[in-house]
This record gives structure tokens, sequence and C-alpha cells, in this order.
């Protein structure tokens, strides 16, 4: 039908005023400013950490304790080994925890209203301030064992876990088909053997990612750690002794007024954001090779 | 996209059957599937364990409020509702306020919304809408490695970065275009509430961008090319298609990205000047309800003097959760329509 056709060519003529087409331009240029404005401090933090903090590595820094103020040299050995031991000793608690928490959500809780209930809370876990944690662990902690320890930083670490594990294992187990589970019983194999050698077993790449993402989380968390684990200028192994570590190393030096130290505490600081962005840029590589595709 | 994802469930090669579930024993006798009974002790006992780790979370944030409470009830007793409002905070003398505190943290975090939410917006606007496909997935990973870098490192580059930045140039030349205004006053000594707003933004834009981003990509595309088939230009279909039915739950990140501004500790206390003034000028320096905790929490001699830091960390407690649930129940109402990307 002609007429029709004409009518609506007369229609699509009418053009755009120049006034719509120059907002809509200027608004892509704020929005790209936006992005550029927002990736400046990024590059900047990372440029700094690097030029500032590479000079300041060496060997000793990797392996001797902090010399007293005055003195030049020395290193983070102890603060290192002490994040990675305090790390250590949240995993034992955090990890189990968060994950049988994963499993009761998608195993059993699913749209109940219990099930509702321990979902929100981990969400309203994970919104906690970290220094509140860290308030909590030494209430636990410190006042009962009577000093500063390794085991309460570890307490307070694990406590920020739970929650950011918790709801990844529930959400990979969730992507689990049912059919596989009901191939399991099918077999007659139990439930928990099912839930432990299927399902979980199933998702076990994606829990990992879970895991290290909170991980990633405590790592450089500083917070928590000031009356907990309070920062050792020595080497400590010992469970329910103070320990160093090197975010709170890093916090110390930078608010001193020695050059050494701040030096130092780029230094630090380079270690640990290499450390973090190493866990967190595998886990990202994982998840794009297409194992936990839609997880994300 | 379940199937293609996760493929076939990764066995090891093939499995033996468990002993109970083969059908018939060598004789050729018919032998029950499964023995009852067989497995339902040890059903019940991982059942119990599952249910002991999910109560757990409940615990853990049960225990944290009556920690919070039983800790902080010196103070309550002694200060009550006068505690927030009061301004003196004198440990020899054991007098305790909060107001100072919580000025600061309102103000702090006030100001990084006031810097973060519009660049947020922008990103989650060019991420979904404008970028080149190919760009999208950078983008989006770079912005969000922004909430990777630890408190302490963003700290100590505000320290030695950020602040004589303030200090030789923004601060003179605010004092001079904008002194008028009394907000931008004073010696500039860079290290104060300007400095605390900043970094605050800088960590606050990677949350309120990823929770706009994914609220946009919850509005269905129907919807954007019913306005664009109207004559919209790109701008307009994303003002009124996008933006407006995504309003909810961008509200609902900008109050999370609230949330965390009010608890963030180290990077604050590193540049906030930690002095429990109250000053009009954003030059001056001030005090917040986490950076007292931080930084008194270990010297606080005196039971009193504990308590009034432990009751600080009560409201911050209370307050970050009512922020938090708000702000996911704004999400929620937002993506609550569009399938689940999880299910079974």
């Amino acid at each position: 039908m002609p007429e029709i056709v004409t009518a609506s060519a007369d229609f699509a003529a009418a053009p755009i005023s120049l006034w719509r087409r120059t907002t809509n331009s200027l608004v892509t240029l704020a929005a790209a400013t936006a992005v550029i404005l927002v990736l400046l401090p990024l590059a900047a933090v990372f440029g700094y950490l690097v030029y500032k903090g590479i000079g300041s590595i060496n060997w000793a820094f990797l392996t001797q304790t902090p010399k007293p103020v005055g003195e030049s040299g020395g290193g983070m050995a102890n603060a290192i080994a002490g994040s990675v031991y305090i790390l250590l000793i949240a995993s034992t608690f955090g990890v189990p925890l968060g994950i049988g928490a994963g499993i009761y959500l998608s195993e059993y809780g699913r749209g109940s209203r219990f099930g509702n209930l321990i979902r929100f809370t981990a969400d309203v876990l994970n919104g906690v301030p970290s220094i509140i944690v860290g308030i909590v662990a030494y209430g636990l902690v410190v006042l009962t064992q009577g000093h500063f320890s390794a085991l309460a930083g570890g307490v307070a670490l694990a406590i920020m876990m739970v929650p950011t594990i918790t709801r990844t294992t529930e959400e990979m187990l969730l992507l689990v088909p049912q059919a596989v589970r009901e191939a399991a019983y099918g077999l007659g194999v139990s439930r928990w053997r099912t839930t432990l050698s299927i399902t979980l077993r199933t998702a076990t790449s994606g829990v990992i990612t879970g895991v290290m993402l909170a991980f990633a989380r405590v790592a450089g968390e500083t917070a928590p750690l000031l009356f907990t684990a309070f920062g050792n200028q020595y080497w400590n192994w010992k469970l329910g002794q103070p320990t160093a570590a090197l975010s709170l190393q890093i916090f110390t030096y930078a608010i001193s007024p020695f050059d050494e130290w701040h030096r130092q505490a780029w230094a630090g600081a380079l270690i640990l954001i290499v450390l973090i962005v190493v866990s967190v840029g595998a886990v990202r590589l994982a998840a794009n090779r297409g194992m936990l595709k839609g997880a994300n | 996209m379940v199937n293609r994802a996760l493929g076939a469930p990764r066995l090891s090669g093939p499995q033996r059957l468990p002993e109970h579930a083969v059908a018939s024993d060598s004789k050729g006798q018919v032998q029950p599937l499964i023995k009852a009974g067989d497995s339902r002790w040890a059903d019940n006992a991982f059942f119990l364990a599952m249910l002991v780790c999910g109560l757990s979370v409940l615990a853990l944030v049960g225990l944290i409020l009556y920690e919070l409470i039983a800790k902080s009830s010196l103070s309550w007793h002694a200060f009550g509702w006068r505690f927030f409002f009061r301004s003196e905070w004198d440990p020899v003398n054991d007098q305790f306020g909060a107001f100072p505190f919580v000025y600061g943290t309102i103000v702090s975090s006030i100001l990084a919304l006031i810097i973060a939410v519009p660049l947020a917006i922008g990103v989650a606007v060019f991420i979904t809408e404008m970028s080149p496909r190919r760009l999208r997935g950078a983008l989006a990973f770079t912005t969000e490695l922004l909430a990777a870098i630890p408190s302490v490192i963003y700290g100590l580059w505000a320290i030695f970065v950020l602040v004589p930045l303030l200090r030789q140039y923004v601060q003179p030349w605010l004092a001079r275009y904008f002194g008028w205004t009394s907000l931008f006053q004073g010696p500039p000594y860079g290290i104060g509430m300007l400095a605390a707003g900043i970094i605050l933004a800088i960590m606050v834009v990677p949350i309120v961008s990823s929770i706009t981003r994914e609220v946009m990509t919850a509005v269905p595309q129907q919807q954007r090319e019913a306005v664009l088939a109207l004559g919209a230009t790109r701008w307009e279909m994303i003002r009124t298609g996008v933006l407006r039915n995504a309003r909810a739950g961008i509200l609902g990140g900008i109050i999370l990205g609230l949330g965390r501004a009010l608890g963030e500790t180290m990077a604050v206390t590193m540049v906030i000047g930690n002095r429990p003034e109250i000053a009009k000028s954003l030059f001056a320096p001030g005090y917040t309800m986490a950076s007292v905790i931080a930084n008194e929490f270990t010297e606080a001699t005196g039971d009193l003097y504990l308590s009034s830091l432990i009751e600080v960390g009560l409201a911050l407690f209370i307050v970050t959760v009512i922020v938090n649930v708000l702000a996911q129940l704004l999400v929620w109402t937002v993506t609550r329509g569009t399938p689940a990307r999880s299910h079974a």
C-alpha cells in the first residue's frame, strides 16, 4: 500500500533537533569523562606503588625483621609470614563454616523461611564494618586470654570470611543441575555422599573462587587486626602471642615520621597488592575460561 | 546456559556403583536396592553439621550485637542518649560525648557520595550502554579492581600523594574562588575532611557503579528497543527507558556505598587529622566514629573510656546494618523481576 509507505517516510524524515543531538553528545562525553576520572586514581595508586615500592624491595626486606628506629635496612619478613599465618588461622575456622553454611542454604534451606533468614543475615554480616569485627574478636579472644594474639586476629578475619564464602558457595551449588543430584540418588547414593562427592565436587572450581575472593578481601584488612593481632617487631609462631601482619606494618610505618620507614611502607604495600591482584586475577581468568560461566 | 557452562558433572572416570545399589547378588537373588536405614543416621548427622554451620552465621551476628551491648552498658548508664549529642571527649576527666565523631562520619560520607555518585553512574552508563562491546569486560574489571585495593594502601597513597597535591594546588585554588562559601576556608593543611571525602569517594565508586550496572542490565532489552523505536536519541533512551526503570536499584547502590563509607576505617584515619572538633570548613581536621575506635581502643585506660568507645562501635553497627538492609531491599525491587541467575 503506497500511501502508508509515503506516510511513514514523511514521519522518519522529521530531523532530530539540534538541541537533542547536542545533549546526546554531551552526555556521552560526560560518561566517558567519568570513566577516565575513575581510572585515573587507579592508575595513580598502582603507578606510585610500583614507582616507590620496587626500589625498596630487596633480599634483606624479604628476609629480615625490622631494625630499630634510626638504623637503616631491615625488612618485613616477620610481617609477611605473620600475615600468611593469620590468614591460615582464619581459613581453618572460616572456610569450613562458610562452605557448610553455603551447603545448608543450597541443599536444605532453598526457599524456606529459615534459609532466607540465614541468607539475609549473611548479607548483613557482610556489611558490618571491619573495625566492629575487631572489637568483637577483642572481647571474645583477647579479654579471655589476657593478651593480644595471632589467634584473635585469625578469629576476626574468619568472621569476615564466612559471609562471602557462604554466599558464593550457595550460588555455585545452585548452578549444579538438579538432574545430577537425582542421577546420584537413582544409583542409591545417600544424600550426604551425593552432596559431598557429586554436587560439591561439580562446583569445586566455583567454591574455590569464593574462597579466594574472601581471601583477597581479608588479606589487606588492617582495622580488625589493630587490637587483636596487634603487631610485633619480632618473629612469632605462637598462637597466643601478638603477631606482626603486613597491613599493620604498612599502617605503622606510613604514619611514622621516618623516611626510611615510609620507603618500607611502600615496599610492603607493593608486595601486599601483588599478592591480592594475583589471586583475584587468577580467579577472574579461571572464571573467563568457562568453568564458571553464568556464575558472574 | 547452565548446562553449557558446567557441562556434565566432572566425575573422574567410570565410577564404581556403591555396593548397596547392585540389584542382585552373585547367586542371582534379587536384593533390595537400598537397605532401609542404611545411611539414615549419616544423612541426619550431615544435615545437623550443615545446620550448625548455617546457624553459626546467625550466631555471629547475635554475638556481635551481644558483645557490643554488654560491653558498652557502662557508658550507656553514665550518659544515656546524651552521649551522642555531647561534644566533650575528655578521657582525663572521664567525660565522653560522641557528637564530633557522628558529625565527622556523616560529613565525610556525604562528601564522598557527592563526589562518587555522578562518577559511578557515569561509569555504569558508559559501560552498559555506550562502550564498544569489546571494551566492556575490561572496563568493568578495571573499575572493580578499585574495590580490591586494601584500605590501608589507599591511606598510604593519600598521605604521600593526595594530601600534598591538595595542600599545594587544590586547596589554595578552592580557597581563592570558593572561599566565600565558608566551606573552603582556613589554612590548607592538606589533611582534613576534604582529603577524607575524596579518598572515601574513590573507595565507594566501584560499589555504586557495580550495583548500578547490575540493575541497568536487569532492565529488559525490549524497553530500550521500544524507546528507540519512538525516535529517541541514545541519551533519551537511557534516561527514560533504563535509568527511570532502574532508579530504585540505583538508589540501593548509593545507599550501599553510604554503608561502606560510614564504616570505612583505615584510609580515613590516616588522612582526616583525628581531632574531635566540629568545623564548618572542609579544610579543617575532623574525626570519625570508626577512626576514633581505631586510634584510641588500645590506649583506652579506664573502663568508662573503653565502654564509651564500644558504644560508638554499637551505634556504628546499628546504623550500617539499617543502611545495608535498606539498600538490599531497594536492589531487590529491581532485580527480583528478572530471572534468577542461579537456578537448579
